[in-house]
């Protein structure tokens, strides 16, 4: 990852900026959620939920935990 | 008959002219010094913070037709209307990942819609044209429909007529009063709006599915009378509150291609580019799922609606039923009258906000694709700003006018095709943002087959009650395939139209036919606030408006 260096004249292309790892993270919760042979059933029940449903509605808070965890590891340094 | 539910009126009325008089006052809200840009107008001054964003876009994708069609879809055929959940999982990490590249490169260029990004980037004004044109045709219908959620509340609470006439005024008058707000206030009138329209929700669904469930016999009864209900009824056997073999592909690729569509739409696009900075985008993206759950839960009051034996209403042919009408009846049989009346105005005023966004977007497209590029070349940011103020005004026009004068069925037809059309500027702006590998005549002629097989495919697909659009389930067999499996019809053709795309770039560049010059540079798609390279607006002073990075 280059320095920062603001007052630089921004002539050579900062290219790491965006291409941190932690990215891959977020393939995750885009694979997960489109396979159905995790929450195509109805066992277990939870709250009365079919697994279907609670399962799904699971993979939402999959999804915010893998976002919040690549943006705080990708924030840009020296935070404000 | 109406007066059986005039409390709910009362209420219904009065928070929609709380609203509208909120949809005046935000002209002054965060006031520019000069509203006469596009800039302010339609993007409200590209200044909106986390909070502000977060009520804009979630008021922008969560559409009053997405809470009166999914459980409405949930009702009607059970497990397959739950895509809604993990089309708006798999959303945010894509527009994590490609539309902070839109958002910087817009910001230090000025970009305004997807179609000025691909113009620079593809250096291609027929591209650019293509990508403004389906995103116009993709939005009208979506805003059409938002028209069909208001008067499935209209409907329940007895606000009908015998004539035309009479049966549509009430939403003539509520969208001349949003044309009105929306000309005069821009961008700024849906995000301040916003701030009701989701604490609205909020409240009517926390307190359903707490209350109504107390009232059913708990989720565990609810679940099973709707599998009793799959079961009795014979006629489609892809129902069922669980997915079978023959629709799962067809769930995962509707889920899938939804998500890539919605971040397509013009109208997400202007509520990520009105945000302030990257950070805003990606603390966004982590926060917006909230509103997955609300629509998940949502999405089971078809559900509620089946195991409190709701008969949905007349539809507007004889002998057919208007499935949209289930939610807003079985508040009305379940709810005290002013409670049904705020969920009625949480319903009514969730149209407005998209509606107002979408007019916004598809107008922005007008002024900065085809009035700038083909008939005023020289037109200035104030000019600019008044053109797509009156776009915005015609464009709504055109949505009442589907409603008063075509069957709404045709309005859904069209917004089935919109997702499918819309995905195919998929090569050229989300693809755009990674590579400019694609030649912009291989993305041209990539388009065009897409589209001519989306439209085929979507023409072929047969529903009990209809012969030809008659959903975007495509059956595999149609292509030979020896199964009873159904696909999304969009997926397919944007499978088609890379491939097309591909092939024609590989052919044009052993031709060395140009490739025309990139706009844009590397280190654009990761500029942020505060970035000194911005493009100045041609008449806008460029350090004095801009505040200091926090």
């Amino acid at each position: 990852m280059a320095a920062p260096e603001p007052e630089a004249p921004p002539t050579a292309p900062t290219r790491a900026k965006d291409h941190s790892p932690w990215n891959w993270l977020l393939f995750i919760p885009i694979v997960v959620p489109l396979i159905p042979a995790f929450f195509n059933g109805d066992s277990p029940r939870v709250f009365g939920f079919p697994r279907f449903y609670w399962l799904q509605l699971a993979f939402i808070l999959l999804g915010v935990g893998t976002t919040t965890l690549v943006y705080q590891m990708t924030k840009k340094r020296g935070g404000r | 008959m109406w007066r059986d539910h005039l409390t709910e009126i009362i209420v219904f009325s009065l928070l929609f002219l709380l609203v509208s008089v909120m949809g005046f006052v935000a002209a002054r809200w965060r006031a520019p010094k000069d509203m006469a840009h596009l800039d302010e107008w339609g993007l409200g001054g590209r200044s909106f913070g986390g909070w502000i964003t977060w009520f804009l876009v979630g008021g922008d994708l969560y559409t009053a037709y997405t809470f009166v069609a999914v459980p409405a879809l949930v009702f009607g055929a059970g497990a397959m209307g739950f895509f809604a959940v993990p089309y708006t999982i798999v959303i945010y990490p894509l527009v994590f990942l490609v539309l902070c590249r839109l958002w910087s490169v817009s910001h230090r260029h000025g970009f305004v819609t997807p179609a000025d990004f691909v113009r620079s980037r593809f250096d291609s004004p027929v591209l650019a044209l293509l990508v403004a044109i389906t995103g116009i045709v993709a939005t009208m219908p979506y805003i059409a429909l938002q028209l069909v959620g208001i008067e499935a509340v209209l409907k329940t609470m007895g606000v009908t007529g015998d004539s035309a006439l009479a049966r549509h005024l009430p939403i003539i008058i509520a969208f001349a009063i949003l044309a009105a707000y929306t000309y005069q206030s821009g961008l700024r009138a849906p995000a301040l709006i916003a701030f009701v329209k989701d604490a609205l929700i909020y409240v009517v669904i926390l307190v359903a599915v707490i209350w109504l469930p107390q009232k059913l016999g708990g989720w565990g009864s609810i679940f099973d009378a709707a599998e009793a209900k799959f079961q009795a009824t014979a006629q489609n056997p892809n129902d069922g509150i669980l997915l079978n073999a023959n629709n799962q592909l067809q769930y995962v690729t509707l889920a899938f291609g939804s998500a890539l569509a919605l971040f397509l739409y013009p109208h997400s696009i202007t509520g990520v580019l009105a945000s302030r900075n990257r950070d805003v985008i990606k603390r966004n993206m982590s926060a917006l799922p909230a509103y997955s759950l609300i629509l998940g839960l949502i999405a089971l009051l078809g559900y509620m609606a089946i195991a409190s034996g709701v008969k949905p209403l007349p539809g507007a042919k004889e002998g057919t039923v208007d499935n949209n009408t289930v939610v807003p009846v079985l508040f009305d049989q379940q709810f005290p009258d002013w409670f049904a009346g705020v969920a009625y105005a949480a319903i009514g005023i969730g149209a407005l906000v998209p509606a107002a966004i979408m007019s916004i977007a598809a107008a922005n497209l007008f002024t900065r694709n085809i009035y700038k590029e083909y008939l005023k070349r020289d037109a200035s940011p104030a000019q600019e700003a008044n053109v797509s103020k009156i776009t915005s005004l015609v464009v709504k026009v055109g949505a009442v006018a589907c409603i008063v004068f075509l069957d709404p069925q045709f309005s859904i037809d069209l917004q089935l095709i919109g997702g499918v059309i819309i995905l195919q500027t998929l090569p050229a702006v989300a693809l755009g943002l990674y590579t400019r590998w694609f030649h912009r005549t291989g993305l041209i002629v990539g388009w065009v087959a897409g589209m001519g097989l989306g439209m085929w495919m979507l023409y072929q697909v047969a529903s009990p009650t209809r012969k030809h659009f008659g959903g975007s389930a495509f059956p595999l067999s149609e292509f030979g395939f020896d199964t009873t499996r159904t696909i999304y019809v969009g997926i397919v053709a944007v499978a088609v139209n890379l491939a097309v795309a591909a092939l024609v770039t590989l052919a044009l560049r052993a031709a060395k036919v140009g490739e025309g010059v990139d706009g844009t540079e590397p280190d654009d798609y990761f500029a942020d606030e505060g970035d000194p390279r911005v493009t100045p607006g041609t008449d806008r002073d460029a350090d004095s408006a801009r505040e200091p990075v926090a």
